[in-house]
């Protein structure tokens, strides 16, 4: 009998952190959610900050996100596909490899505000970009890239060998045989990793605070060596650093939702990219 | 031989050896290839000649392409270590490392001693820790032992959704949620303290604990369980004595990853721990970590001066002590992985 | 003898890091004939079918010795390009490997690489190759439609029309029929019988009956060497010593 109350009492542990875990996630969504919502108009996504930014909607940190992104991306995946491509199409077993892979990993795990200090010294002065656009999207594309390349190797890996090995067995050369008859089944998944690691780079505050964005500014950027505001640094400034807090607290939330929708929205779209992609692998 | 030390040379070496190989190449196709047998296909000498130098340059790119990721890592080993290194030689190792004062602002004596700010990350890593891990490993139990396949197909997003929070996200929470809370339930005039960051420092880490610990446990060969079973042993024991048991090296490692995650998380600590530089072993006090005093300083400084360098000297320390904590629970999974093989 | 020999093995020796897989392999294969290689598994047939093609190449680790001359010259050396080596001696594999693409598409996939066929050669040399491969009146109504889609049998004969559209002279086959049932056996094996008046037959198979059936010769290895090698007819019937005959009458395997 004492067995039983034991494994009943366990069980019922292990079931009640769960829902404790759902339940915090519960409370960040339904109360960004709730509080958020009413803030959301078509004015407030399409229209600039006013009245000290106690008014007026995010349109340029929108704006901003996007344009960093899109650097972002521009800079990871290339290189993130090519040395996923190394090390899964031509890389042979040996120490060099091993410190690559022993690299990535590292990278994985180096804090968000190191790549930033980083991101000032290569961009901003050595490079000379400045504080812009430029610099943050690249701060941010050597944080996803670690992220990239794993992504982009497990989309490889999918593709069964004997693609390669028949490709190869008909006289292909190993570039033609991963050109033709490897990449153009790994791209979905390579998709996959990308989104996610957008996902990331949109949600990033550390990484761009010296890098380029900024407090507030009147006019929208003109080029990639303009500073920018952006969702993620908006939200911390609306939550910290204004003079009117409760005032702009409305706003807050109606950033970090949007904020919140935005990376979500990402996710869930790399999400079913991969269920569509694993089911079409299958069948 | 010369095939093996030419072999070799291919592999490390690049320019020299390059021509060389490339003249190699051409000879051996000449001297080697029957007429014959390429003639037939109306490929001559020079087309496969040049194909094969083709080929050769384009896994030179993906190689080049592949060593980015040390490149990059020794880029910011180097790069935080040379911009430290001034403010290093003027005042010295002891001087960061046996000070608890940090206050390169002071208008007598500045003060560069790091010792607060490391207590204070190392605080709120541990409290964090204290949460999570308890909490995630439990969860992990749960979705690899106790779930039903349908309840896991939504715990398992569940998750990921979590991991996906933005921290700039969780820091709001935690200024207007925990703070709040925390201040009601101590009495204390607000809750940006250590506890609040270790709260939010857990929520940031349990989708790490969760998801690598349910790996660890999934891998848990299916015959130990059935083992235990056979040897009348319920679920709740064979969990506890020989699923967590055999997973816990990647349970340890999931950990350990969790921790250099909380170490190096910046936006929820800097909105949610007060940034009082105060030494403090208080949980109720307001702390500043590492991570919040770079971001708060760097944007102020200007650049090239003592305090400047002093920024990436804590840079560089936090960068060792992430370092650190990714190598040993690397070394772990890996030898993990050797076993189980 | 009154045919010339497509394939010439000498001292062969094929090494897996420090484990060595073939040892000392001498073996003559005549052209327009059906060679089998048959032995228990692990023996290395497989193994050296592969090194007729280089397709050993792309094991990490793997390093071999000795000569293997397709029509006089020498196809092992590193010098050598596996490349074009493998447009001379095509291969099908155990586990049929259709690539994901149009029946078409797949015929079509070896001639591409060469990229010098105008889109009706193309067509046309995609059609002989599938009548070749006696898939044509099968699919010949359907040829956009998905490799995928084919039954076991009819997509291994594809990837033997695959083979044949780069056309090779010699054709290696890694039990090619392991995976099929016996209607679709026959097929292939009807299909091997009539290739080899055009084409040098090499065929790994565990199937004793399968090697009586199709091949002119017969190889027997054993733990990575060559024991016996002979006519097909006189292996079966009487072979010239006990381990082969040991292995042909299942005594052991």
């Amino acid at each position: 009998m004492k067995r039983k109350w034991s494994e009943q009492l366990g069980f019922l542990i292990l079931t009640l952190s769960t829902v404790l875990v759902v339940f915090v996630l519960g409370v960040i969504l339904f109360d960004i959610i709730s509080k958020g919502i009413s803030v959301i108009s078509w004015e407030f996504l399409t229209h600039p900050p006013r009245d000290g930014m106690t008014k007026g909607g995010i349109f340029p940190a929108l704006l901003g996100t996007f344009l960093v992104s899109v650097i972002t991306v521009l800079f990871a995946v290339p290189l993130g596909m090519f040395a996923a491509i190394y090390l899964h199409e031509y890389a042979r077993a040996g120490k060099l490899t091993r410190l690559i892979r022993l690299s990535i990993r590292n990278l994985s795990g180096v804090p968000s505000i190191v790549y930033g200090l980083f991101g000032v010294v290569i961009f901003v002065q050595i490079l000379n970009f400045g504080t812009s656009i430029l610099s943050a999207g690249l701060t941010l594309g050597l944080l996803t890239l670690p992220w990239t390349i794993t992504a982009c190797e497990e989309a490889l890996k999918t593709v069964p060998k004997s693609y390669r090995e028949g490709a190869l067995a008909l006289g292909a050369t190993k570039w033609y045989s991963i050109r033709t008859n490897v990449l153009p089944y790994a791209i979905p998944g390579m998709l996959t990793g990308t989104i996610l690691g957008l996902a990331r780079a949109a949600g990033e505050t550390a990484p761009i605070l010296f890098t380029g964005a900024a407090f507030f500014l009147p006019h929208l950027p003109k080029s990639i060596f303009d500073q920018f505001m952006a969702l993620p640094y908006h939200l911390y400034i609306l939550a910290t650093q204004h003079h009117a807090i409760t005032q702009v607290r409305p706003i807050a939330y109606g950033t970090a939702l949007v904020l919140l929708a935005l990376v979500l929205t990402l996710s869930f779209t790399a999400i079913l990219v991969r269920y569509r992609f694993r089911k079409k692998m299958r069948g | 031989m010369v095939k093996g030390k030419f072999f070799f040379m291919n592999e490390e070496n690049f320019p020299l050896i390059f021509i060389y190989k490339l003249r190699m190449i051409r000879m051996k196709i000449e001297a080697n290839i029957g007429e014959g047998v390429l003639e037939k296909k109306g490929i001559t000498f020079a087309e496969v000649r040049s194909q094969r130098i083709k080929e050769f340059f384009i896994e030179r790119f993906f190689f080049v392409n592949g060593l980015l990721a040390i490149l990059i890592l020794l880029g910011i080993f180097s790069l935080l270590f040379a911009k430290g290194y001034p403010a290093l030689k003027e005042l010295g190792w002891t001087t960061f490392l046996l000070s608890a004062q940090w206050n390169p602002t002071a208008y007598e004596i500045p003060r560069y001693g790091i010792l607060s700010l490391i207590n204070s990350t190392l605080m709120v890593t541990l409290g964090a820790l204290a949460f999570a891990v308890p909490l995630g490993v439990a969860c992990a139990a749960f979705i690899s032992e106790a779930a039903s396949p349908r309840i896991r197909e939504i715990l398992k997003p569940t998750v990921e959704i979590l991991a996906a929070i933005p921290s700039v996200v969780i820091g709001f929470l935690g200024i207007v949620l925990v703070n709040p809370a925390l201040s009601t339930l101590f009495g204390i005039s607000h809750g940006l303290n250590a506890l609040n960051g270790s709260i939010l420092l857990a929520i940031m880490a349990l989708p790490t604990i969760i998801s690598l610990s349910e790996d660890a446990l999934k891998a848990v060969p299916k015959t130990y369980k059935e083992a235990s079973y056979a040897l009348g042993a319920n679920r709740w024991q064979t969990i506890v004595r020989v699923s967590v048991p055999s997973a816990l090296s990647g349970i340890i490692a999931s950990i350990m990853l969790g921790m250099g995650r909380a170490i190096g998380e910046t936006m929820t600590v800097l909105m949610a721990t007060g940034n009082a530089r105060a030494l403090t072993f208080n949980f109720l006090d307001p702390i500043q970590t590492m991570t919040a005093t770079i971001a708060i300083e760097l944007g102020e400084v200007p650049y090239n001066t003592t305090h400047y360098y002093a920024l990436f000297i804590i840079g560089f320390v936090l960068f060792l002590m992430t370092f650190l904590v990714n190598l040993v629970s690397d070394i772990i999974l890996q030898k993990y992985q050797e076993v189980e093989r | 003898m009154s045919h010339h020999f497509k394939i010439l093995v000498r001292h062969l020796n094929f090494y897996y890091g420090d484990v060595q897989a073939l040892k000392n392999i001498n073996l003559e294969i005549p052209a327009n004939h059906v060679t089998a290689l048959i032995g228990p598994s692990g023996c290395g047939k497989t193994t050296f079918l592969r090194c007729l093609n280089r397709m050993n190449d792309i094991i990490e680790g793997t390093r071999i010795e000795g000569e293997i001359l397709l029509d006089g010259t020498n196809i092992c050396g590193r010098e050598v390009d596996p490349v074009q080596v493998r447009r001379k001696v095509g291969m099908v594999f155990q586990k049929s490997n259709p690539f994901p693409k149009t029946i078409f598409d797949n015929v079509a996939y070896g001639l591409r690489i060469n990229g010098n066929f105008s889109k009706r050669e193309t067509e046309e040399l995609v059609e002989k190759s599938l009548k070749d491969s006696a898939l044509w009146d099968e699919v010949s109504g359907r040829l956009e439609d998905s490799a995928m889609e084919l039954s076991g049998g009819q997509q291994q004969r594809l990837c033997i029309a695959r083979a044949l559209a780069v056309k090779p002279d010699v054709l290696l086959m890694d039990e090619p029929a392991s995976a099929l049932d016996p209607i679709a056996t026959q097929k292939i094996e009807e299909l091997i019988r009539e290739l080899k008046t055009k084409y040098t037959i090499v065929i790994v198979t565990h199937n004793m009956q399968q090697a009586a059936r199709v091949s002119d010769y017969t190889a027997f290895f054993y733990l990575g060497e060559l024991i016996e090698v002979d006519r097909t007819d006189k292996i079966f019937t009487h072979p010239g010593l006990k381990r082969t005959e040991d292995y042909i009458t299942g005594r052991f395997g």
